[in-house]
Parts: C-alpha cells; sequence; structure tokens
C-alpha cells in the first residue's frame, strides 16, 4: 500500500511559478465493476507540458479523459473525486460538458479528421459554436493552420479532402482543428503513436510552440517523447499515482522505486 | 462435392440468365412506344398502353417513401445513435418480424385501416402499404451503415464541443450518406414489384387516376390483370410491362450499386 501522502504529490516549487490551472483531488474512476483510477490527486500548472506516462492500462488515458469529461460518454464509467479549472468544478452539476469542451480540446491517438475539406474541419468547431461569417472562419482556419505548421502545406488546396493528408498532416490538422476553438488547455491522448519519427519530430516541436498560449496534458507511452516535451511528469501504475514531478528531475532522480523500475526499462 | 456445388451454382446463375433473357425477349419484341403514353385500349381492341399505370407507380412508390423514408431514416438513427438495452433490442426483432410479415397480411391490415374508413380504393392506401412495407428495410440499412461510422469520429465532434445531436447530423450522417441513400433505395426498389399489397388498397383503373384518394393503376397490378386475361395482346402488354418494372428495379440496385462502389462509409 502506497503512502497516500506520495499518491498525492504535488510539484516541487520550480515547476510551480506557474499559475495552477487544473487541481484534481481523490479522483476515482470506475469501468463497471474495475476501478480503473484509484484516488488521484495532482496539480497541473498553466502553460506547461504536463506528461502522463505509464505502461499500458495503468490510467492514464482514464485519467486525461477525465479532464474534459469523454467519459460520460462511455456506458458504465462512474467517476468521483473533484477536478477543477482554474477553480471551477468541472463535475458540479450545473456544469454543461458540451460548454467545458470547448474551454479543453482534445487530440485523439488515432488521427480523426471528418470526412470533409481541409477547411470545413477546421472551420467545424467555430461553426458549431455560431460562427457564420466567412472572412472571421478564413482568418481562423489560417491562424490555427499555422499554429499546426500546416499552413504551408495545405494553403492551396483547402477545399479538398482532409483524407487525402498523410497521417501525419491529419493529425496536425485535427491539433488545429482543436485549437479552432480556442481552448484554454489541449489534451493529446498519444498523439504521435501512430506516426513516423519525422511527422512525430513535427508534433513534438508543435507541442514546444504551443506551451505559451495553452496548457498541455500529452499521454505518452514514449519515455524518450516525455522527456523530450514535457516540464512535468506524472507516474501511473495501476490505476494508481505514482510519482509526479519536474520531467528532468523524474527521469534523473525519481524518488520512488517503482518509478525507477519503469523508466529503466525494468518492466512496461 | 465440388461437381454438386458447381452444378447448384451454375443452376442459378442459369434460372437468372434465362429469366432475364427470355423476359428481355418477350417485353423487347411487345414494347411500343405508345406502351408510355396511351391509356389501356378498351377491350377487344388492339394497341393501347399503360401510362397511367406507369405515372400511378411512380406516385404509389412516392407515397410509400413519403411515409416509410423518414419513419425507416430516423428510427435507424435512434437505434444507432441513442438505442441502448432492451427496448432497443425489442425495436429491432419488432423490424425484423415486420419485414416477416406477408405482404397480402399488410394490404389487408392497411384495407381495415385506411381503405374502409376512406370508403374506396386509392392511391394513399396503396402507397401507405408499400410504406409500411419499407420500414423495416430503411430502418436496419440506415443502423447498419451508421454503425459503421467510427466512434473516433463521434469523439472528435464531441471533444470540439459539439452538442449530441449536432454531431449526430453535421458528422455521422454525413459520413454514412452514401451507405444510407443506397439502403433507403434499395427499400424502395423491394416495394416496387410488390403486388399483393396493392390488390385492395390501390385496385386498379383503366384511366388516370387524379389526386391521391382514387383508385389507381400500377405496373405490377397490371400485369397481374393482363397476364391472367384471355387475351393474346393484352399477354404482350403484361411482357412489355413487366420488362420495363424489371429494368427499373435492377436499374436502382446497379445504382446502388454504383454509390456503394467506393466505400458505403467515408472515414480516415
Amino acid at each position: 500500500m502506497l503512502d497516500p501522502a506520495l499518491t498525492r504529490a504535488h510539484p516541487p516549487a520550480a515547476a510551480t511559478e506557474a499559475p495552477l490551472k487544473i487541481a484534481v483531488r481523490d479522483l476515482v474512476v470506475h469501468y463497471g465493476g474495475t476501478r480503473a483510477l484509484d484516488a488521484v490527486s495532482l496539480d497541473i500548472p498553466a502553460h506547461r507540458v504536463t506528461a502522463l506516462i505509464g505502461p499500458s492500462g495503468c490510467g492514464k488515458s482514464t485519467f486525461l479523459r477525465c479532464l474534459n469529461r469523454m467519459n460520460d460518454h462511455i456506458p458504465g464509467a462512474r467517476v468521483t473525486g473533484q477536478v477543477t479549472i482554474d477553480g471551477d468544478p468541472i463535475y458540479a452539476p450545473d456544469v454543461d460538458p458540451v460548454e467545458l469542451r470547448r474551454r479543453v480540446g482534445m487530440v485523439f491517438q488515432k488521427s480523426n479528421p471528418f470526412p470533409k475539406s481541409i477547411f470545413d474541419n477546421v472551420a467545424f468547431g467555430p461553426r458549431v459554436h455560431g460562427e457564420r461569417d466567412a472572412v472571421r472562419l478564413s482568418e481562423v482556419a489560417e491562424r490555427t493552420l499555422r499554429q499546426a505548421a500546416l499552413w504551408d502545406e495545405v494553403k492551396d488546396r483547402l477545399d479538398r479532402s482532409a483524407l487525402e493528408l498523410s497521417g501525419g498532416q491529419q493529425q496536425r490538422l485535427c491539433i488545429a482543428r482543436a485549437l479552432a476553438v480556442e481552448p484554454e488547455v489541449v489534451l493529446m491522448d498519444e498523439p504521435a503513436s501512430a506516426l513516423d519519427p519525422i511527422a512525430t519530430a513535427k508534433i513534438e516541436e508543435l507541442i514546444h510552440e504551443l506551451k505559451n498560449a495553452y496548457t498541455i496534458v500529452i499521454v505518452t507511452h514514449n519515455m524518450q517523447q516525455a522527456a523530450r516535451v514535457s516540464d512535468l511528469t506524472a507516474y501511473f501504475y495501476l490505476g494508481r499515482l505514482i510519482e509526479f514531478g519536474p520531467t528532468e528531475r523524474l527521469f534523473t532522480n525519481p524518488t520512488r522505486p517503482e518509478t525507477e523500475d519503469y523508466i529503466t526499462g525494468r518492466f512496461g | 462435392m465440388f461437381g454438386a456445388t458447381a452444378g447448384a451454382t451454375f443452376a442459378t446463375l442459369g434460372v437468372l440468365v434465362f429469366l432475364l433473357g427470355y423476359i428481355a425477349w418477350q417485353g423487347a419484341t411487345s414494347l411500343s412506344w405508345s406502351f408510355f403514353t396511351a391509356l389501356p385500349a378498351p377491350v377487344g381492341e388492339a394497341g393501347g398502353g399503360m401510362a397511367n399505370a406507369i405515372v400511378g407507380s411512380a406516385k404509389l412508390l412516392l407515397t410509400a417513401a413519403a411515409v416509410g423514408i423518414p419513419v425507416g431514416f430516423l428510427g435507424g438513427v435512434y437505434l444507432a445513435e441513442y438505442g441502448r438495452g432492451s427496448f432497443a433490442s425489442w425495436v429491432r426483432y419488432a423490424a425484423d418480424v415486420l419485414n416477416g410479415i406477408p405482404s397480402i397480411v399488410i394490404g389487408i391490415t392497411v384495407y381495415a385501416l385506411v381503405v374502409i374508413p376512406i370508403g374506396h380504393f386509392s392511391t394513399l392506401a396503396g402507397g401507405v402499404a408499400l410504406g409500411v412495407m419499407m420500414v423495416p428495410v430503411a430502418l436496419r440499412s440506415t443502423e447498419e451503415f451508421l454503425r459503421l461510422v467510427p466512434d473516433s469520429l463521434r469523439e472528435a465532434a464531441l471533444a470540439l464541443g459539439a452538442p449530441r445531436w449536432v454531431t449526430i447530423v453535421r458528422v455521422v450522417i454525413p459520413a454514412a450518406s452514401r451507405g444510407i441513400t443506397t439502403g433507403l433505395l434499395l427499400s424502395l426498389a423491394r416495394v416496387a414489384g410488390e403486388t399483393a399489397p396493392l390488390l385492395f388498397t390501390a385496385l386498379n383503373n383503366r384511366f388516370w387516376s387524379p389526386g391521391w384518394l382514387q383508385p389507381t393503376a400500377s405496373l405490377p397490378v397490371m400485369i397481374f390483370t393482363y397476364a391472367i386475361a384471355p387475351y393474346e395482346d393484352w399477354h404482350r402488354q403484361a411482357w412489355a410491362a413487366g420488362l420495363v418494372l424489371l429494368v427499373l428495379v435492377l436499374g436502382t440496385n446497379v445504382l446502388a450499386r454504383f454509390l456503394l462502389r467506393s466505400g458505403a462509409v467515408r472515414s480516415a
């Protein structure tokens, strides 16, 4: 049994210079009869990249999906505990998950562009939220496609189907599409796991750029990737948060033996 | 074993080729321009056509579509997108049972519920009977094609802050539109040749049927009436009508296949 004080790990002072963005307290998730996440507490600072690592089934994706309430759509999922974003509890009964997801965007493991044109993909979010003005939609499309480092590759074929793009381009399109809603937080669920090394490098570079404007939480299987892109890393194992701290410290000098076993490749 | 199975295969093929060839030969030698433009000639007089039956069939199918497509389509959307648990499986079971009900029984029910209250046979009653027969096919095919849309597309839209119904209307249905259209076309083709439910709902008519509340001629009932009549000239007309009906139904099937050629559902 782990010491509760340790599972409730807060990042040390150096990393928390940034203001607190997301505070998670005693988060428990059940899928039917199985406990997928066990009393996780975590403070995620603004304008930092926080990586969630751990072996398959450790609860890191479940945790991520709690932050924009995507678990609401999974039959049999039950979430207890508290999550606040800028102090607002997102599981309060009066919170509309649809509104929440405007503030918390998400990029999925497998790129999932809509079978529509490149432009219509990026414009989808703003249109859903009531933007009808063609000029402003074009501005949003250009801005977000530039942010996603995709503009130069697609600016001449915005009306072509998004499905014609390569896998890496599709994933960057999905990032642009998420940014078009102007979220405050961007959740990324293994965004590069299906991509080749060059496309992965582009996505990682992008994550680095984006943290100036957004708070980023990224789930990754790849420890090198966590080390490269993140400021803070949380290690999950069997539904528990084992250790949370500045990435550099966690990878060079983990305080928990379980973390050390994982990052030195003794299992996982 | 090989011999028996190959024999059965050739028998199937042979029956089809013989049937199509025979109808094409008999029909083509009987078909003339006046078949499409003229009303049936009085008994004993040669010539004439089935213009009223062609228009009658078109009006019946239009009515059937107005009844069957909304119910089948919306029901299919419900089952695929909202339908969970035992109620949905009961609806599915009910649709399968409805699909198996002999068409003459649907005819007699519509006779009791539509023809008797109106007081006479009508296009409306015939169309309702055909529409009821369309529902199970339209419903189940719509459901099946919507289920082929990957959940990743639904999640993408939900994560952008789209409410559930917007996700369904703007993402899920458009992604499956080709498959759904095909299913609806096939459900229409399926009832185009139905005769039994029309016998005592739409009845028949040797003249034009104005509006929707008069008895009407239709190609299948005309074939039935003309084929059992003792006049050689009527037999020729029945063959011509058979060919026209066959071309319409086969044409719809070919069109459906063509639509499905590049995939029923669009996604990455």
